[in-house]
């Protein structure tokens, strides 16, 4: 699927300092049940967003609006459990185009850089600098550059570089997905595949 | 050189390396369910492109499907939209498809090696993180997520960077009572969840060796629980008996051939892995988790760690353990528990059940227990009636429901209530896993069947006999 071009991104944050999110609270499995990509970004933390009778949980970021912008910063191990996309498209349909934490499992990582958000991964000692930024002053603006894979924070100029293969790379800033690079090697696929004994 | 186990299948699949990228992985077969597969399909009608290699794909319906009644139309007309979808899409594109009522139907990673689906050094993916479970067989299958499962359908390849190589060695015997589970969820609780992220895991050593293919299974899919992309362990006489005259194993001279291949499916003296860690077999009892990730399991005869104890943030510790309503410092042991969930991809065949039901013989279930017993296949459920097994289970109070995911994810109405606990068989013990509030407890059948006969955590070497756990 197509999506958006990805190179340069300016933006306050959203400050979610837990550890081990797994892709149950981003997403819990009731809400898997479409069969079109839409709509994911309202069940987006749906448990610690809303109680059972559907009312916000004020304590909950999301609910808060002084907190807003399309990057979200997440504790150590973001993303852990399940492979569903789904999780990676609500975090890209409730809006964030940029997800940094000081570790993501896998797949998570995977599932986001194809759907086009970036997983930013830096150090834990930068990541807490991001977390004490935000507490300070909620509109603190960081800036994300693909090109020059760098996360600053705008107030202070603090900067870290962080890390993506270059074959990712073009495919973000390109908007182009891995669908359309295998295609055109059908034929090495197919003469590839003839020498499979099984 | 390829001289791992991991090396030599790994690098028989490249199609080609990208420099600075991903390798273009040729993925020999693809199971499908109807979760994470119809936004998949719908990407290939908006492109408009085939399915490559039909013939390479298996369907099944298991993650949101009903566990009773299964004759009758599904209720949730979300859940009956999304079969109807697969239904069709398997249709449409030549894939051969076992919903509800066929005989093959079952749990993806069940019904894969069942069939003979799963080949030891064959590359299996699947839009389920627990596809880790086929690499009992020597294969190296993971988990995709969805626009990985349409590009194994447009193209039978996904790009895929290699992973670092880890190996877990563990040799000794296994204690009376010990299970494949418990090795898992052991590994787990000092690897942590994250522990192995960006590693696939070999398991080599005694307690392997000696393992049956149900509990190589079990360990395998548990994998992905310490962030391993997947586990595998190399093909043996054990693997090749599992396997042989299945009905998509290869026959005749294929076989032969195969046979010569998968022999050379093992790891060599001289190989060098990027992280290698040793543990003992007899350090191992009967386990149990006592927070909200797997990783956090003990003894079940040890209590619940202090905060001090635990690596990681205490933050983080001390609201895993409020969800559950447990302190810090407590015995697990003794806990009153209100469900008991024996089934899933992780410990829903055959060795579970018949490990469920030693335990139970002669006993009944406790008044405050609610029990849900799912078999991860109509395969698993008929040996269950043959062997016996439905009548001791019936003679103890317990029903016996129709084969799927069921309460692993709770996506059907299998669904544990806010607050109550459950002990499970199944893999993640994650907030609201098995229903909004639910609290999961980790398990083995064995402490599972415990649970149920007690109506609390107990630990079933004071059920079991030696001879009652051997057989
Ligand atoms: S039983 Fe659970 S883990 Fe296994 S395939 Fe089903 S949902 Fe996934």
């Amino acid at each position: 699927m197509a999506y958006d071009k990805f190179n340069l991104l300016k933006s306050t944050a959203v400050p979610l300092p837990i550890e081990n999110v797994d892709t149950d609270q981003i997403i819990p499995a009731r809400f898997l049940k479409a069969t079109e990509r839409k709509g994911f970004g309202d069940n987006l933390f749906r448990d610690w967003r809303y109680n059972p009778d559907d009312t916000p949980k004020t304590h909950f970021v999301l609910n808060n609006p002084i907190y807003k912008g399309k990057i979200l910063v997440g504790g150590k191990n973001f993303g852990s459990g399940s492979s569903r996309e789904h999780a990676a498209w609500a975090v890209y349909d409730y809006g964030f185009r940029c997800v940094v934490s000081s570790f993501f499992a896998d797949i998570f990582r995977n599932n986001c850089l194809n759907i086009g958000v970036l997983p930013v991964q830096i150090s834990p000692e930068f990541l807490d600098k991001i977390f004490k930024a935000i507490e300070v002053d909620p509109n603190t603006e960081f800036e994300v550059s693909l090109p020059e894979q760098t996360f600053t924070i705008l107030s202070t100029g603090e900067m870290e570089t962080f890390g993506i293969n270059a074959y990712k790379k073009g495919n973000l800033s390109n908007g182009f997905d891995d669908i359309d690079y295998l295609l055109n090697l059908k034929k090495d696929i197919e003469s590839f595949a003839d020498t499979r004994p099984f | 050189m390829s001289n791992t186990l991991f090396d030599k299948v790994w690098d028989t699949h490249v199609v080609k390396k990208i420099k600075n990228g991903p390798d273009v992985f040729f993925i020999d077969r693809h199971l499908v369910h109807e979760v994470t597969s119809p936004v998949a399909f719908l990407g290939l009608k908006n492109r408009d492109i085939p399915v490559l290699y039909p013939e390479r794909t298996f369907a099944t319906a298991d993650h949101n499907t009903p566990t009773i009644n299964q004759h009758l139309p599904v209720k949730d007309p979300l859940s009956a939209n999304q079969l109807k979808a697969l239904e069709k899409n398997a249709a449409e594109h030549g894939i051969p498809y076992w919903g509800l009522g066929h005989e093959k139907n079952g749990i993806v990673h069940v019904i894969g090696p069942e069939n003979g689906i799963t080949l030891p050094g064959a590359t299996i993916v699947c839009g389920d993180s627990h596809t880790s479970t086929h690499g009992a067989f020597g294969a190296i299958a993971f988990g995709i997520g969805t626009s990985e499962v349409e590009m194994v359908l447009a193209t039978q390849c996904i790009m895929q960077p290699k992973p670092k190589s880890m190996r877990i060695n563990i040799n000794g015997a296994l204690s009376f009572g010990v299970t494949p589970k418990d090795v898992a969820l052991y590994i787990i609780s000092k690897l942590t969840t994250s522990g192995a992220t960006g590693y696939f895991v070999e398991y080599a050593g005694d307690v392997f060796k000696s393992m049956s293919m149900e509990g190589r299974m079990t360990v395998c899919n548990l994998s992905i629980e310490m962030g391993a992309r997947g586990g595998m362990i190399a093909p043996d006489e054990t693997t090749f008996e599992y396997i042989k005259e299945r009905e998509f194993t290869p026959k005749g001279e294929a076989w032969d051939k195969a046979m010569e291949y998968w022999q050379t499916l093992y790891t060599e003296d001289n190989a060098v892995f990027d992280k290698e860690l040793t543990f003992d077999a007899a350090d191992i009892e009967p386990m149990i988790t006592y927070g909200t990730n797997p990783g956090m399991g003990t003894g079940i005869s040890n209590g619940i760690p202090k905060a001090e104890n635990v690596e990681g943030g205490a933050a983080t510790y001390q609201k895993s353990l409020a969800y559950m309503d447990f302190n810090e410092g407590e015995d697990i042991k003794g806990k009153s528990i209100d469900f008991v969930f024996l089934g899933s991809c992780t410990n829903g065949r055959i060795e579970d059940f018949r490990a469920f039901a030693s335990v139970v013989k002669g006993r009944k279930k406790a008044n405050n227990v609610t029990a849900w017993l799912v078999p991860g296949s109509h395969k698993v459920e008929d040996a269950i009636k043959e062997e016996g097994i439905l009548e001791i289970l019936h003679e103890a109070g317990f029903e016996l429901r129709e084969p799927g995911c069921s309460a692993c994810l709770a996506m059907n109405d299998d669904k544990v209530p806010a607050g109550k606990y459950a002990v499970s068989t199944s893999n993640r013990n994650f907030e609201g896993r098995q229903g909004p509030g639910s609290r999961t407890l980790l398990a083995s059948p064995l402490v599972a069947a415990a649970a149920a006969v007690t109506g609390k955590v107990t630990d079933p070497r004071e059920l079991l006999t030696m001879e009652t756990s051997n057989n």
